[in-house]
This record gives C-alpha cells, sequence and structure tokens, in this order.
C-alpha cells in the first residue's frame, strides 16, 4: 500500500529535531529496525540543517519542504529548499568538504546520506534552490515472532 | 528533546557530560558553554562521556571536532567515553577515532588523563 505525507517549515535550527521526529513517526508503520529509524532521522537531520545553514543562510523566512512516500518496503524521502542552490554538486558531496569551516562544518552531511541510504539524488541549481531524494529499501526478512 | 549539558572541572580536564540530542541547534549552545570555560579557567585537557546521548548528527562531529582542535593547539588531549553503536558509526565514518581516543567508561578515560 502507498502512503504518502507532506511537511512544511521554517528554516529554524529548533526545526530540526521536529523534522526528523516527524519523519521517524510516519515510517513507524513499517516496523523499521531501531538502526533503520537511527539510519533515517540522521539523514533527514543532515539535509534539513543542510536547507537552513547552506540553502537560507540562517535567513528565518525561508521553507523547508519534506514528503515521505512508503512504497511496500521502501522510503522515499524528498527534501527540499529555494535557496541558494549549489555551485558545484561533485565537491559538494566529497566527504570532509565544506564551504562554511569557519562554522565548524564537519563536512559530513552528504557522507552520511549515502551510507545510510540506498540510493540519493541532488538536483541543485543556483539561486533556485536544491531537491534532495532519498531512498531506503527497509529489510523484508525479519524474524516473525507468533 | 533537547541536550542537557553538565559540566564539570576536575584538576585541570573538563569532563563534559552530555544528555540528549546534539544536532546543529544543540551544539550552538554547547560550543558557547565550553569555549567559555576553556577561556577562563585552567584546562589541559578534555573528557567527554556520550552515556546519555540519544542522537547526534554530522553538527556534533563538527563542535567535538572543533573542540579538539582548541585542546590540541595547547597540547593537550580529548577522550570520548561510553559512546552508543550510533554514535560510534558516525566516528568511524568521519575518521575521528584517528585522533580522539575512545575509552570503555568515564572511570577509565579520567584515569588514563591522571584524574583518579
Amino acid at each position: 500500500m502507498r502512503n504518502e505525507m507532506k511537511i512544511q517549515f521554517s528554516a529554524l535550527s529548533q526545526n530540526e529535531s521536529f523534522a526528523r521526529v516527524t519523519v521517524a513517526a510516519f515510517i513507524a508503520q513499517l516496523d523499521p529496525t531501531v538502526d533503520e529509524l537511527t539510519e533515517i532521522k540522521t539523514v533527514v537531520s543532515e539535509a534539513v540543517t543542510n536547507a537552513i545553514i547552506h540553502g537560507y543562510e540562517n535567513r528565518a523566512d525561508g521553507i523547508v519542504c519534506i514528503e515521505a512516500v512508503l512504497d511496500e518496503d521502501r522510503v522515499k524521502l524528498t527534501i527540499r529548499d529555494k535557496g541558494i542552490g549549489i555551485q558545484d554538486l561533485d565537491e559538494a558531496r566529497q566527504p570532509l568538504f565544506t564551504s562554511k569551516p569557519e562554522l565548524e562544518r564537519s563536512g559530513m552531511g552528504f557522507t552520511i546520506m549515502e551510507n545510510f541510504m540506498d540510493e540519493v539524488e541532488v538536483i541543485s541549481e543556483p539561486s533556485y534552490g536544491t531537491t534532495i531524494h532519498l531512498t531506503k529499501f527497509l529489510a523484508k526478512n525479519k524474524a516473525v515472532i507468533n | 528533546m533537547s541536550l542537557n549539558i553538565g559540566l564539570e572541572i576536575k584538576h585541570t580536564v573538563l569532563c563534559i557530560r552530555l544528555e540528549g540530542e546534539l544536532d546543529h541547534h544543540t551544539a550552538d549552545e554547547l560550543r558557547t558553554k565550553v569555549d567559555d570555560i576553556l577561556k577562563n579557567k585552567n584546562i589541559e585537557h578534555i573528557m567527554l562521556n556520550l552515556e546519555g546521548l540519544a542522537f547526534m548528527d554530522s553538527s556534533g562531529l563538527g563542535v567535538i571536532l572543533g573542540r579538539y582542535k582548541q585542546i590540541k593547539s595547547n597540547h593537550g588531549e580529548m577522550v570520548v567515553c561510553a559512546i552508543s553503536p550510533a554514535v560510534k558509526r558516525l566516528f568511524d565514518m568521519s575518521g575521528l577515532f584517528k585522533i580522539i581516543r575512545l575509552e570503555e567508561n568515564e572511570e577509565y578515560a579520567l584515569q588514563t588523563l591522571g584524574v583518579a
């Protein structure tokens, strides 16, 4: 069965927790493992933080949009901002690369997304914003307890 | 859930105990509080106890790495202890264990820093 939801919220750092907890609550109906849930919360946190810090450069009037689609054992997340976009995507996806070292960014956001999800697609256009598609297939062969 | 930051100075070791969630939002508060102590007190090493940390993302890695650099510039050491498997994965992924020592628990971590 297909099931989807969409939320949007102000680009404020206090909404990072709201975003990951909300997505995790929606996905809970697929009965994910604790590890899978932690991975999904982490990637949502990474993508939303990127939108706030890099996309909107901490402008509070920005809006971050998250769509989640559940289809059988597949979770598809789309995180979208209408911020400044990414100039060089290949560079941005390098481990430890950060455009804001002065803010003590670790440069691990995209690396974590790639490690924790099965598919990561980034679409970005300077001055139009960034859209990140993240897909994860949840483990099917869980032990069934009768 | 937000972040509770426990700070205690034992001799010249700053003990930081975190409970809750360390993300971009809560990292700012941690940075400000720790930097205030590093600036005003005589601190040689940092012991970071993550036993109560329920969530961390790459912003947490950033703030930990930032404090490491500060303590390192004064020839000090940072020791992390009581780390969860989820947080350990992030440390492994980013290579932080190459520069920050991991110990099983706080008691042992403090012993290695010369504080009983």
